[in-house]
């Protein structure tokens, strides 16, 4: 086995292909290494044209392995498309049944990219591996444990998706990128002659490249041979008072206005959705409105846990803005009661609460229902 | 970093001696054989030359041969030329014949698919028991590429004459491996390539069988007794026939040396197929709880060119369908690797294979979680 060999997972995206560049340039030993994730030509109904953000589509392949060619770097495909399957695609529609909205992106990181793929980066002899995450590891001088913070770029901070990364994991994984702006990626880029320099961001979830999610999950069901019939049912106000009907809950998350189709005066909102009844209930703004919740299967990162309650900022949504809450220990050590100062918007099910101190990444859970 | 190659059953470097042939005609001899004059003259005899010590190697008559540009092509104008309203063929076959026969399924005509046992060798019985009276081809592989497995061919033909069927078998990986003679096969129609056996790529023939009628599938010029139209590739005619004067058949020890190595050193490995009809270069070996794709990375990382499975469009390793099509559940098909010597190969260099190999498997099996037994 190569010592100090370093596998670089490559998207075929700028920030990866920076990666691969400046780390060849500090003069690592690199694999190139990009994961089949999803096999494009399933579901065409819901592919889109466009350019960018298609996940293991064959122009991404393309890209990555003339920037690996560009560098000078050993580079291979990896069939990931059966766990990608398992592990994110259906919980992603099982959430959204169940009437949360899902993170695929972590459920990627946590069970795909940070598990499996490092593995297999370790089996072929790379003991750490480096992505184009914006995010920050570093490790504490005297108790040695890893930390994260988040990226200098504060509007590519990634680290809401990366709640769930164990000691060990962040042990083996550089994110060479989270001291850098993004133009100043762009410059390595173009200073490094990458043939992506120019590449547009993906925006979208990889593998619903229109960010139609409900149109992802109808063609699913329609490939699995599933009724997605079986989804629909009443939109209801806050009262049980029968508005309209839907074409299933997985069409809705908390917050949602559009697609309502409701003839009302005043703007109503998705205020949860009821998988049991498969109704979807609406009202005003107000009660979107939340100031507690429970967060689980809490994964701590910068502390060990919390003894007792701590305050923190906590951000619910990738674009949520952190806002001042109360974290409080239950007597189960993996959830954690969030109250926030002021009472939040929209607080959903299924999405990550990640804990912050400031620049400092404390940990995350999952928002329960 | 030292660089060894055995993934022969993919390709082989051009030899010396065909690139003696090769390189002054692709130079010199640039006319057009259809031409009239000198420079077409010369072509036509390089062709000729060609097409005459290829069919000298098939135990064939040189007007047999349809040259054209490859296995892929000469499967797709056997199994669409002879325009067949039933096809048998089995589910061991390259992706050339298979794909093939699901566009003809595409069309609307019926094609069966023989099953393989464990051994990877196709039951010429089974065989019989799929024909129908309005079969038109059978289509049977003679070596598998991925597990070497020698079908046999002549009984299959037999079988197929007597109930007067065309019998056509792909013969890419068995060329330049194993004697082949089209009389003693019996077959009508027969597919080969020249990469395979040391040329370059891009030039095959299909033998197809005197009286046996075939429409052609490009259309254009009269070439190839109308068979397959397009100027013909002089030089690679001529690599080809160069390539078939020059086959030496590998007696398997090299082969033998490393299947002897790994298992001795390497608990918990079998080797997939047939152990006695086999083509003398190739084994497939399946070593229980890692990852093949990552063994695969792990040896061209140490230099060592070895391969898994079939790559799909992205590059990307899918299971191969010929180890789950012999039953070998999806996981062990997914612990496989094919291993395919040829003439480059040393016992040195197998030595070293072995090693490599035994190094790379123990450290995946120190991580692998499916295999707790290694731990």
């Amino acid at each position: 086995m190569s010592e100090n060999l370093l596998a670089v997972a490559m998207s075929g995206g700028v920030d990866s292909s920076v990666v691969a560049g400046l780390m060849h340039r500090r003069g690592r030993k690199i694999v190139g290494l990009t994961m089949q994730l999803w096999n494009q030509r399933r579901l065409p109904e819901v592919q889109s044209d466009a350019a960018t953000g298609r996940c293991c589509s064959l122009d991404d392949v393309y890209d990555a392995r003339m920037v690996a060619q560009h560098i000078g770097i050993p580079y291979y495909v990896v069939n990931f498309e059966d766990r990608f399957e398992e592990q994110v695609v259906k919980p992603f529609v099982n959430e959204y049944l169940a009437g949360r909205t899902p993170i695929p992106c972590t459920l990627c990181n946590n069970f795909i990219k940070f598990d499996e793929f490092l593995e297999m980066a370790a089996g072929v002899g790379a003991e750490q591996m480096a992505t184009g995450h914006y995010a920050q590891i570093t490790q504490h001088p005297e108790t040695g444990r890893y930390e994260m913070r988040k990226s200098v770029d504060t509007t590519k901070d990634q680290t809401y998706f990366l709640f769930g990364l164990k000691q060990d994991q962040m042990a083996r994984t550089l994110f060479p990128l989270g001291g850098f702006n993004k133009t100043e990626v762009r410059a390595l880029a173009h200073e490094l002659g990458l043939p992506t320099a120019d590449k547009g961001d993906s925006q979208e979830i990889c593998f619903v490249p229109n960010g139609d999610y409900a149109a992802f999950i109808d063609a699913y069901f329609k490939e699995q041979g599933i009724d997605t019939g079986a989804t629909r049912g009443e939109i209801v106000n806050q009262e049980g008072r029968v508005l309209g009907e839907h074409a299933g809950v997985h069409h809705f998350t908390l917050g949602q206005r559009r697609g309502l189709r409701l003839s009302v005066p005043e703007p109503l909102y998705v205020i949860s959705t009821e998988p049991a009844t498969q109704r979807v209930v609406v009202g005003g703004n107000d009660g979107l409105l939340k100031a507690s919740f429970f967060a689980h299967d809490v994964n701590w990162i910068s502390i060990p846990g919390i003894p007792a309650p701590l305050r923190a900022q906590v951000r619910i949504r990738n674009k949520h803005i952190p806002a001042a809450a109360t974290l409080t220990p239950t007597s189960d050590a993996r959830r954690v009661n969030v109250h926030f100062d002021e009472p939040q918007r929209a607080v959903t099910p299924g999405q990550g609460a990640v804990f912050y101190d400031g620049e400092l990444v404390l940990g995350g859970g999952w928002i329960e229902n | 970093m030292d660089r060894f190659y055995f993934d022969h059953n993919a390709t082989t470097a051009v030899s010396q001696e065909v690139l003696a042939v090769y390189l002054p005609v692709l130079l010199e001899v640039y006319g057009n054989a259809s031409s009239i004059h000198h420079h077409g003259q010369i072509a036509k005899q390089k062709l000729e030359t060609g097409r005459r010590q290829t069919a000298e190697l098939l135990g064939c008559a040189a007007k047999e041969l349809v040259i054209l540009s490859g296995g892929t092509e000469a499967n797709n104008l056997a199994i669409f030329g002879t325009r067949p309203r039933h096809v048998v063929t089995t589910r061991i076959e390259h992706p050339a014949v298979l794909n093939t026969c699901a566009q003809l399924e595409r069309e609307g005509i019926e094609v069966t698919y023989v099953p393989v046992g464990p051994s990877g060798v196709v039951d010429p019985e089974e065989v019989r028991r799929a024909l129908r009276p309005d079969t038109g081809l059978v289509s049977v592989m003679h070596v598998n590429n991925e597990i070497g497995t020698i079908q046999p061919v002549a009984e299959i033909a037999a079988i197929a004459r007597a109930a007067g069927v065309l019998m056509h078998s792909d013969g890419v990986q068995a060329a330049g491996r194993i004697p082949v003679n089209m009389n003693e096969l019996g077959v009508d129609l027969y597919s080969i390539s020249a990469h395979k056996m040391y040329a370059p790529k891009g030039i095959g023939a299909l033998y197809v069988r005197k009286g046996t009628a075939l429409a052609p599938m490009l259309h254009g010029g009269r070439h190839e007794q109308q068979r397959r139209a397009g100027t013909e590739n002089v030089p690679g005619a001529a690599a080809l026939g160069a390539a078939c004067t020059a086959v030496k058949f590998a007696d398997g020890s090299l082969r033998d040396q490393l299947e002897r190595g790994v298992l001795e050193r390497i608990a918990d490995v079998t080797v997939n197929g047939d152990l006695r009809f086999r083509a003398p270069n190739t084994t497939n070996l399946c070593f229980d709880g890692i990852e093949g794709e990552s063994l695969v990375i792990a040896l061209d990382l140490k230099g060592f060119a070895v391969s898994t499975g079939s790559a799909c469009s992205s590059g990307a390793v899918e299971p191969s369908h010929v180890l789950t099509a012999i039953g070998l559940p999806a996981q062990k098909a997914k612990s496989s690797l094919r291993f395919s010597l040829g003439r480059s190969n040393t016992p040195e260099q197998v030595d070293r294979l072995i090693e490599a190999i035994c190094s790379s498997v123990a450290h995946l099996r120190r991580l692998s979680p499916m295999c707790v037994s290694h731990v």
